[in-house]
């Protein structure tokens, strides 16, 4: 009888892998990256297996996310690839207790010991392996040389590892402010590692014997020492198994030999090659029908196009103009005539500073001495440190940079879009000025870098990839969400037989409509106007160009020099503002910038409790450029005339309560410094004090109040504040009160001004869920009454009863009830107060005002991330929504107004469009549905009064680069604006 | 035409067309799909009082983009589909704009849910302010004159709940194990009929022999005794039931040899019903409605036992979980103040549903939505402690969101269900 053996094929995002059992034996095994050609890739590993065994039958089993698919078209028998995992461990390491498998796309945990249980990441998918790539290819280097860096880290810095899109904007500034490259390379592993932990173990611990699968535990030796060292594992019990990137295959062939149906290589290279999938794929209009069409797509664009002049022979005045973007660094040299003498598109290396000092020498050893170059400016990120660095004489927002070079193409310009590496800008502009801007948020971030990582991944050169799809004759639908998702589809259309060819002119046309559906939300093309200027580095991709003009059914206007747009409008800044100066540039001479140099330092800023990350960067010259600082503090600066600021005095007057203690206290009373009591802690502050209680509050919010609490936290797309509330209880657990006091509140306090009066799902009920998930809580230390604060009498009895033990009684809390109530009136009163103290200061200093409308929560400081500080740096004074709701009437309203805390951002709006010298910035929590509701509505009360509306997204990220382009647009804008009237 | 306002109806950014008695003789009211079985019967049931209504069937990826177009990126994945379903229709030359208006259902609480009818509003308000949105409810929440809700149309729409429920539960029970492929289908389509004719008369009143009619007929389908997995379904009520939100999870799991196992719709209105009588329990709090709902409540309750105790007599199907049992269920994780969305009630089904032998059990929910991250994933922990052979796995569905992985994820459920 001939032998039967037995064979595993796991079919990854990124990898096919092969295992053959012989019996008990591995005979075989093979790892191979697929570039995305999944079928060729498997076709290929199974005739290298014939070229070994060719007549031999096999029982096959197939595994993994992208083999899905292939084992359905064929029949061969699948097997999920955790399912495969958990019987390969249990077979060669019975003895584990916890598996972690991290794969191309996925990252997965199997408990073995005290319950079997098995979970892999939900739809919010960073800390895999595609995330590790794609971060290398921020770094501008391979994984494996990340892997090298990391080794020689000296320090970890925080990096958001929900997704990739997170992790950019904290990575980023990093680079741009001069971090070391070892520090963020270990600093991504380490945010893989907290995803790990926190995403997916969710309140259960990693401990015991752990085995490590998966191609990036196996190859980077940086994360497997990160993963050791955050899990405390010594050598014993963490496993790292030699077999580890093919044993999700193994498992399949052990399957295999129980289920598998009995083949040759042949059979099976027949059955996978010939199958038809079942799905079929959408498709769309083909981006140009012919070369013709093509041809003159590209006449029309060409007619928007600089003049140039030579360099070499130039002799005269001329402007810089830079802009440094936050992967790609842009720079111009014009003409006062605006001929284009020098241009610079490139990756910034994560080094901005050393490739325009680079490019800055260029000039200088091309040019004729002849050439002056008379002013200078620079935008973009890196604005500051390039500012401060090589002595160029003005900096300015992006909007405006963008608006400039725009009306320079086209006067009458009146939506200007602009698609970058990483950011989506959209502006429009009314009366000259700049009227609305869009920006792409975390989760809607199909931008420039995602089309590159695409072509990397599919092993071609971004340009090439580009062109292939220009004639694809079906272009795949692709959907428009997030890199992660379009990971899959891309997947998906792959399986159903897509070609590169469908898929690039599918992928050029994913990002538009995430720009045209989720940016701008344009309800229609007249909403856009009639001159629309396109920009970018990504528009000089035809394919993209081609498919925005299709989607919206109008020719736009791409200048040729469509990626340096934001250079040259600095360019053109420069020249206006030396129009009539004598002054000479400040920029380094060839000389000086021989000599220049620089070295950076990392740091922390210790100037208050928000421990900004700092970047120092001493010059040759000695001046030093401090970055990573939110307030003036960190840079070393003092600020004169300073009008004390809403969000900060809010903030201690809260932390105040904790000093109010009773002479003999009962028993320690802790409440979590989160969530609603930012706003109720006046009223239970009192309410336990007076009772004979110690009120002892939780720790101060910071970074690592959130990882001190982040095991427990089972949902992980959850707002940023709710998460960091089991930070607070664990702090609490460690001072060792007695209970924690935290109700559940349906309904908040009813402020008279809207139809109903409750309070988020989340904060309602986020005490049921703390209970259920914090191992440290009982219904002993866990105190949740259900509370509705409107109703005195019930109040009284739900609170006796829920602290019956200490002997306390109905009758004990109504005498107490109304010095509480009153206490929270009072707090009211005193914000109000002090809103108007505030205001009519600024008003005497000339500054102008913000509303910082947002959540009470969000005048913590580890969740605001210091935006109020930025603010007040930018010369505006803040107060906050609550603070101002209590003047107006709620306005006519579209939507249902029945939430208190959301109630008041209406009527802070309402107020700001009462007074000129006042706006208003929406602050908004990632994942917080209701704002979903709000901000549009605030939106539109603005607007319809001629406001300008400004909305910031904030979650654990730190990065406050966003923010900042988003306030010096506001301010801009409000300057232009002003200057119009004039 | 009118352009007559109900009082209070918003801001002057919006128009809002409000539907009128004249239009309700030629006007086709649009409903948007998320129950196929129920809608059904309840199109029929408006029908009979004079109003013309059509269940929404487009799908295409337009429907998606225009939801995307016309919604907030962050608004969840349920509006988005309405929005762009009603939208896609109104755009497809299909129907006459000035002769349409579109119905939405519309439940209060502080879930974000109960604004939907307001951004569908604002959507449609900027391209077709001619099309009236009318509120279905049963709160009071928006009263549309020439729309009202009588008793005698709750009467029916209950009943329409019930029977619907029912074919629903006896489908998922029958469909798996059928031996001539098909024949479930058919005998759900000719229910379906007899049932629309049924609720046009008045003999849908006495729903005993009815029920025992259905139990009969379809214990007579000639069925597999072969033993499949059951897979419960809980979830968001969109997502639960659509199946353009859930991307046939219903088929998909019977094409994987399971047997679904979907709550019906009647717990849904039982759990509102409840609300404020849970309301006077925890906070002392009672208003006349309060009373209202009291009544209602033990009505519909009645209604249910009626209908557990026929299935159990009949003796051949699982009947569903008693509202009150599945109130005491959510009594050992979670209080039943807890509200907003589905609340208590997806922790409740959870647990009777591991308690009755479906250990196996999908959450369907939008992405990121608010009430679930406390009452699905929050609750998981607890269930599984008690359960420890549960395997409860929570799916996101999400424009974004491709069927690759959601399916990848069932399956893992499923190997561990059959192992």
């Amino acid at each position: 009888m001939n032998k039967i053996y037995s064979l595993g094929i796991d079919v990854g995002s990124t990898t096919v892998k092969t295992v053959i059992l012989d019996g008990e034996n591995i005979i075989y095994n093979r790892y191979e990256r697929h570039f995305s050609k999944v079928r060729e890739t498997v076709g290929e590993q199974l005739r290298l297996i014939r070229d070994i065994y060719p007549t031999e039958t096999f029982k096959v089993a197939i595994t993994g996310s992208a083999g899905l698919g292939i084992a359905e078209a064929c029949g061969i028998t699948f097997v999920q690839e955790v399912f495969s995992a958990f019987t390969a461990v249990n077979k060669a390491y019975p003895d584990a207790d916890v598996v972690v498998e991290l794969g191309g796309e996925d990252a997965k945990i199997i408990f073995l010991t005290g319950g079997v249980e098995q979970r892999m990441n939900g739809s919010c998918a960073g800390g895999t392996g595609a995330f590790i790539d794609q971060m290398a290819g921020l770094l501008g280097v391979t994984p494996d040389e990340l892997n090298e860096l990391s080794l020689h880290a000296k320090k970890i810095y925080p990096i958001a590892s929900r997704c990739g899109v997170f992790a950019k904007s904290d990575i980023q500034p990093l680079l741009n402010q001069g971090a070391r490259k070892e520090d963020i390379a270990a600093s991504i592993f380490q945010a893989v590692v907290d995803q790990t932990v926190s995403g997916l173990a969710q309140g259960r611990k990693i401990a015991g014997k752990v085995l490590f699968l998966g191609g990036p535990l196996s190859f980077l030796s940086g994360l497997r020492k990160a993963f050791v060292d955050t899990l405390k594992l010594d050598e014993e019990h963490a496993v790292f198994p030699e077999l580890a990137p093919c044993f999700m295959a193994y498992g399949s062939a052990l399957h295999a030999q129980q289920m598998g149906d009995e083949m040759t290589i042949d059979e099976a290279l027949d059955k996978i090659l010939n199958a038809k999938a079942k799905d079929s794929i959408v498709t769309g209009k083909p981006l140009f029908e012919s070369q013709e069409d093509y041809r003159r797509f590209v006449e029309r664009h060409k007619q928007s196009d600089l003049k140039y002049e030579d360099i070499k022979t130039y002799r005269g005045d001329a402007y810089l103009g830079i802009d440094a973007g936050s992967t790609t660094t842009k720079l111009v040299l014009i003409t006062p005539e605006g001929k284009l003498l020098y241009q610079y598109y490139g990756s910034n290396k994560g080094q901005p500073l050393d490739v325009i000092a680079a490019k800055l020498e260029d000039i200088y050893s091309l040019c004729t001495d002849g050439l002056k170059i008379k002013s200078s400016a620079v935008t973009g990120y890196g604005e500051d440190l390039i500012k401060a660095g090589l002595g160029v004489d003005y900096g300015i927002v992006e909007t405006v940079a963008h608006y400039k070079a725009a009306a320079y193409f086209c006067p009458d310009v009146d939506f200007i879009i602009d698609i970058g590496g990483q950011d989506i800008k959209c502006f429009k502009i009314k009366n000259n000025a700049i009227d609305s801007i869009m920006l792409n948020e975390a989760c809607s971030s199909g931008c420039g870098s995602f089309i590159q990582t695409f072509a990397q991944a599919m092993g071609y050169e971004i340009a090439d990839f580009a062109r292939l799809g220009l004639f694809a004759k079906a272009p795949v639908e692709l959907g428009s969400r997030c890199t992660v998702f379009m990971n899959s589809s891309v997947k998906q259309a792959q399986k159903d037989g897509a070609s590169v060819e469908d898929i690039s002119a599918g992928l050029s046309s994913s990002i538009i409509k995430n720009a045209i559906y989720k940016v701008i939300r344009a309800k229609s093309v007249e909403e856009l106007g009639k001159n629309i200027v396109v920009q970018g580095g990504t528009f000089l991709n035809d394919a993209v160009l081609r498919s925005f003009e299709m989607e919206l059914g109008r020719n736009v206007i791409r200048p040729a020099i469509a990626g340096l747009m934001g250079a040259l409008g600095c360019a053109l800044f420069a020249m206006e503002k030396s129009k009539n100066s004598q002054k000479p540039s400040g920029l380094l001479n060839k000389q000086q910038l021989r000599e220049f140099a620089y070295n950076s330092v990392a740091t922390q800023c210790n100037g208050c409790t928000a421990h900004c990350s700092l970047t120092i960067i001493k010059f040759n010259d000695g001046h030093r450029f401090i970055s990573g600082n939110r307030c003036e503090k960190g840079a070393g600066i003092k600020i004169e005339n300073h009008v004390e600021n809403m969000v900060e005095y809010k903030y201690n007057r809260i932390l105040d309560f904790e000093k109010r203690k009773p002479v003999n206290p009962i028993a320690k009373a802790g409440i979590p410094l989160a969530l609603e009591f930012y706003d109720l802690m006046p009223f239970f502050h009192t309410l336990l004090t007076e009772l004979g209680f110690e009120v002892v509050l939780s720790e101060e919010s910071t970074r690592d109040t959130y990882y001190k609490g982040q095991q427990t936290i089972p949902s992980d797309t959850v707002c940023y504040p709710a998460k960091i509330c089991h930070g607070h209880i664990e702090s609490l657990l460690e001072k060792g009160v007695d209970f924690i006091f935290y109700p559940c509140m349906s309904y908040n306090v009813d402020e008279g001004q809207s139809d109903n009066h409750y309070n988020c799902p989340v904060v309602a009920y986020y005490p049921e869920l703390l209970k259920a998930n914090v191992p440290g809580l009982n219904s002993d230390n866990f105190i949740a009454p259900y509370l509705d604060l409107n109703i005195k009498k019930h109040v009284a009895k739900v609170v006796a009863a829920s602290l019956s033990r200490y002997g306390i009684t109905p009758k004990q809390v109504a005498s107490v009830l109304n010095k509480a109530y009153s206490e929270q009136v009072r707090y009211r009163r005193s914000i109000e107060k002090k809103a108007q103290e505030i205001i009519a200061q600024a008003r005497k200093n000339g500054q102008k005002i913000i509303v910082l409308a947002g959540r009470p929560y969000h005048i913590d400081p580890e969740i605001n991330h210091g935006i109020h500080k930025l603010i007040g740096s930018l010369g505006f004074a803040v107060v906050t929504e609550d603070s101002v709701a209590g003047l107006v009437d709620c306005p006519p309203l579209d939507v249902l107004n029945q939430w208190t805390y959301h109630s008041r951002l209406y009527r802070a709006a309402e107020y700001v469009c009462e007074n000129d010298d006042i706006q208003l910035v929406q602050l908004v929590s990632f994942g917080c549905g209701i704002d979903a509701v709000t901000t549009d509505e605030v939106r539109a009360i603005l607007e319809e009064k001629g406001k300008l509306y400004t909305q910031l997204k904030i979650d654990e990220i730190t990065n406050l680069g966003a923010a900042k382009i988003r306030l010096r647009s506001l301010a801009a804008a409000l300057e232009e604006k002003e200057e119009n009237v004039r | 035409m009118s352009d007559k306002k109900t009082p209070k109806m918003g801001s002057d950014r919006v128009y809002k067309t409000v539907f009128t008695e004249d239009m309700k003789k030629d006007y086709t009211i649009l409903v948007p799909d998320m129950l196929p079985i129920h809608f059904k019967l309840i199109i029929k049931i408006y029908e009979k009082y004079g109003y013309h209504m059509e269940l929404l069937h487009n799908t295409s990826r337009n429907v998606i983009d225009e939801g995307l177009k016309n919604t907030h990126n962050d608004a969840c994945y349920p509006a988005l589909l309405v929005i762009g379903q009603f939208m896609d229709a109104l755009k497809s030359g299909k129907y006459d704009v000035n002769k349409v208006a579109l119905l939405m259902s519309q439940t209060g609480g502080g879930c974000r849910a109960s604004n939907y009818i307001h951004l569908i509003r604002k959507a449609v308000a900027a391209q077709f302010p001619q099309v009236p949105v009318i509120s279905l409810n049963f709160s009071g929440l928006e009263k549309n004159p020439a729309f009202p809700m009588t008793p005698a149309i709750a009467l029916r729409l209950v009943y329409a709940v019930m029977y619907g429920d029912m074919l629903m539960l006896l489908y998922n029970q029958c469909k798996p194990y059928e031996l001539e492929p098909g024949i479930t289908d058919q005998l759900l389509a000719r229910w379906q009929h007899r049932l629309g004719k049924l609720l046009d008369g008045n003999d849908y009143l006495s729903p005993k022999p009815i029920y025992k009619a259905m139990l009969n007929e379809f214990a007579a389908l000639p069925r597999s005794k072969e033993k499949k997995p059951r897979v419960g379904v809980v979830g968001e009520i969109y997502v639960k039931y659509s199946p353009l939100a859930n991307n046939h999870l219903n088929e998909f799991l019977l094409s994987e040899g399971c047997e679904p196992n979907v709550p019906g719709l009647l717990d849904f209105i039982l759990y509102c019903a409840s609300d404020l009588i849970n309301d006077a329990r925890l906070y002392d709090k009672k208003t006349k409605r309060t009373l209202i709902y009291d009544i209602g409540y033990k009505v519909l309750y009645k209604f249910q036992r009626q209908q557990i105790k026929v299935i159990e007599e009949h003796g051949v199907f699982q009947p569903p979980h008693d509202f009150e049992h599945l109130r005491r269920c959510a009594d050992k994780y979670i209080n039943q103040g807890v509200k907003m969305g589905e609340g208590w009630l997806i922790t409740a089904e959870m647990a009777a549903l591991a308690e009755t032998g479906t250990k196996n059990i999908i959450c369907a929910q939008p992405f990121g939505c608010l009430p679930n991250h406390i009452v699905a994933k929050g609750m998981s922990r607890v269930i599984k402690e008690a359960y420890p052979d549960a395997n409860i796995v929570a799916i996101d569905y999400d424009a974004g969101a491709t069927k690759v992985n959601q399916e990848n994820r069932i399956k893992l459920m499923l190997a561990n269900a059959r192992s």
